[in-house]
């Protein structure tokens, strides 16, 4: 696989205008919760291009975690726009949402994800199952989005037989294994120690400076200073879109901070 | 998902949960056996009844000299003296369906030989009973025409008299005393078996010249019964009618009267074996197929409790681009499998068990294709149909709600 994803370089051009990756329009969400209705998201509106490295921050129940599904398809809006690649993505089907989910998102989760009792390398090859992608391509693949984290080594490890950081890379090369438009990680280092997190930070700059898009959500602030831009959501709103003047440079941070023994 | 990687997936969930597949597919190997198990015995059982009603000779027609009938009520059976010799001599010339007709009598009789003695059925007859009842000779011969007329004092043996009386010894020529006569032993038949209808030993009988029993032993002049052999199975039916109509002209029988013999037909009671048989197969496997139902209801049971317990892999699927029909797909392959293992597994299980008890008990078995395809069938169909509501269910989970399950 080529260090370079060429589907981040192939930006849809309209008229000479570069059309962002993401863009949603006055995005609202409300909530039934018992006899209250929540609203989760009051109007947002946003727009993230190509090649883009966006940590998403915000107190719990600023509407940060919603609007992450609804990037990610997961989740539909209640009335807004949103434009992946100039699709809209609200007039989509189940099916339709689930094949760009499979095709154009890669999920970085908290609490990882990976199915136990099943190796690296099949936890890997799992996106590919819902792709209809042939079993040699299917392990091929799987082993160099493996490589690309660092855990070529490893792969028919179980998650058990993985340390944390290890088990979060394993959800990093599912995440990348379709080569997808953008990379959705929710709080990807809330369970890891920090040199841990800068770790996993280091591969998201390495895949960042690739082309891949990122956006990340998390409530740490240092965390969010590893990205090139920053957004603060507050009561379903965007209180703050900041450009980060100088991210901080996760290879640089690393030699700062002893080796833990593992 | 293509349905092989489907298959393998379904066989690794299960395999990482074995104790408790296989409690789950108990249920469906328990009542696949059972209903191989049932259909085996009762096949098995029917075959032999049919064997055994072809050995008394399907196309054969039992007339029995008729019962007393007080108030309505009939008392015991050869009680008329009406049936003679001459109706036997009518049936064979005038019923167009009878091929032959062998006459009889008979009584209970203590028979000796040496040492040994043994109480047995006497039986008198014509040497066509051989041929009508389709019994042949283990060795020496029959009785003569020439015997018959002449009241010839001699015998021919069932298989379980010579047995007691001569074991292991050639009987053949030996003379035995039946009641106070000394008759000359001239054969000896083949094992016959139980009867089907009674279960009476039919080889425990000893078989002399008609008019010798009648004069002889017996100081009567009338039969008990005619054997008659119809031409064909079809014709039996034909033939008991031909036959009843001549003996109630020969007898004198008014219409409206009750007759004074009454006539069986082997096809009759071949038929209502097979029914019987049948009955019996269809209640067994009414029991069997409940059993295959609870344990159906064992695979939902499970199933659901799998969905719930993977509700966050099944939310990691969605995530990475299964559709509800890849999830479905996926439980349902998996109880598909269950199925699948479970009916295989069953139909070993019912068929050593019912090895097992053709071997124990010396039943016969009969495990036709059919029940094998059948039951596998039915379990994978009861497994995908059980399957369906918690494979839906799975498919229906929200995957945001999935992937945040604890």
């Amino acid at each position: 696989m080529a260090t370079v994803n060429p589907a981040t370089t192939t930006n849809a051009v309209a008229g000479g205008v570069r059309l962002p990756l993401v863009e949603v329009h006055d995005l609202r969400k409300n909530y039934q919760l018992g006899e209250t209705e929540v609203h989760a998201l009051r109007g947002v509106s946003i727009s993230i291009h190509a090649g883009d490295f966006v940590a998403i921050m915000g107190a719990s129940g600023s509407g940060k975690s919603t609007f992450m599904n609804i990037l990610g398809c997961l989740d539909k809006p209640t009335s807004g726009k949103y434009l992946l690649e100039g699709t809209d993505v609200s007039a989509l089907t189940k099916r339709e949402l689930a094949r760009i989910r499979n095709q154009k998102i890669g999920f970085v989760f908290q609490g990882f994800n990976l199915l136990g009792r099943t190796t690296a390398l099949e936890n890997t090859e799992l996106p590919m199952l819902y792709s209809k992608t042939a079993k040699n391509d299917r392990e091929r693949r799987a082993r160099e989005a493996l490589a690309q984290v660092g855990l070529g080594e490893r792969a028919d490890h179980f998650p058990s037989q993985l340390s944390g950081g290890q088990q979060q890379r394993v959800a990093i090369a599912r995440a990348l294994v379709n080569q997808p438009r953008m990379l959705l990680a929710d709080e990807p280092t809330g369970n890891l120690d920090s040199r841990t997190s800068v770790e996993v930070m280091e591969i998201f700059q390495k895949l960042n400076a690739e082309g891949l898009t990122i956006i990340l959500v998390t409530h740490e602030p240092d965390i969010a200073q590893f990205a090139k831009r920053e957004i603060v959501f507050r009561d379903g709103q965007i209180k703050r879109d900041d450009v980060v003047e100088v991210p901080r440079v996760a290879s640089e941070v690393l030699k700062t901070i002893p080796t833990v023994e593992d | 998902m293509d349905f092989s990687s489907a298959f393998v997936l379904a066989l690794r969930a299960l395999g990482r949960n074995k104790m408790r597949s296989s409690l789950t597919m108990l249920g469906l190997i328990i009542g696949v056996g059972a209903v191989i198990a049932v259909i085996g015995i009762g096949e098995g059982a029917a075959t032999k009844a049919q064997e055994q009603l072809a050995a008394l000779g399907s196309n054969m027609l039992f007339v029995g000299s008729g019962s007393v009938n007080r108030y309505g009520l009939h008392v015991g059976s050869f009680q008329t003296k009406t049936l003679v010799l001459a109706d036997a001599r009518a049936i064979v010339r005038e019923c167009p369906s009878v091929s032959a007709a062998a006459p009889g009598t008979g009584s209970g009789q203590q028979v000796v030989y040496g040492n040994e003695n043994w109480a047995t059925q006497i039986t008198g007859t014509e040497p066509q009973y051989f041929e009508v009842r389709n019994w042949p000779f283990g060795s020496g011969t029959s009785f003569t025409d020439d015997d018959v007329t002449q009241a010839a004092t001699v015998a021919v043996l069932g298989d379980t008299v010579r047995k007691y009386l001569f074991g292991s010894r050639n009987p053949i020529g030996e003379t035995i005393r039946i009641g106070t006569l000394p008759f000359k032993v001239v054969g000896v038949l083949t094992p016959k078996g139980t009867s089907p209808g009674s279960g009476q030993d039919q080889d425990d009988v000893i078989i002399a010249p008609l008019t010798t029993v009648q004069k002889k032993l017996l100081g009567q002049e009338w039969l008990r019964w005619i054997m008659v052999s119809a031409v064909t199975r079809q014709a039996s039916y034909i033939a008991q009618q031909q036959i009843e109509h001549l003996l109630r002209d020969r007898h004198k029988i008014r219409s409206g009267d009750a007759d004074d013999f009454v006539v069986r037909n082997m096809a009759d009671m071949a038929d209502a074996a097979a029914e019987q048989g049948t009955v019996m197969t269809v209640l067994l496997t009414i029991v069997a197929s409940i059993a295959l139902l609870v344990g159906g209801i064992g695979i939902m049971n499970i199933m659901l409790v799998s969905v719930t317990e993977r509700t966050r892999e099944i939310g990691v699927r969605m995530a990475v681009g299964a559709t509800e029909e890849d999830v479905r797909l996926q439980f349902l392959i998996e109880a598909l499998v269950l199925g699948l293992i479970g009916g295989t597994v069953g139909v070993v299980f019912g068929v050593t068990s019912s090895l097992a008890v053709s071997q124990g008990l010396g039943w016969p078995i009969r495990i036709p294709a059919y029940a094998i395809a059948v039951s596998t069938v039915f379990a994978m169909a009861i497994a995908l149909f059980f399957g369906f509501y918690p494979a839906r269910r799975a498919s229906q989970l929200n995957p945001i709600e999935a992937l945040r399950y604890e």
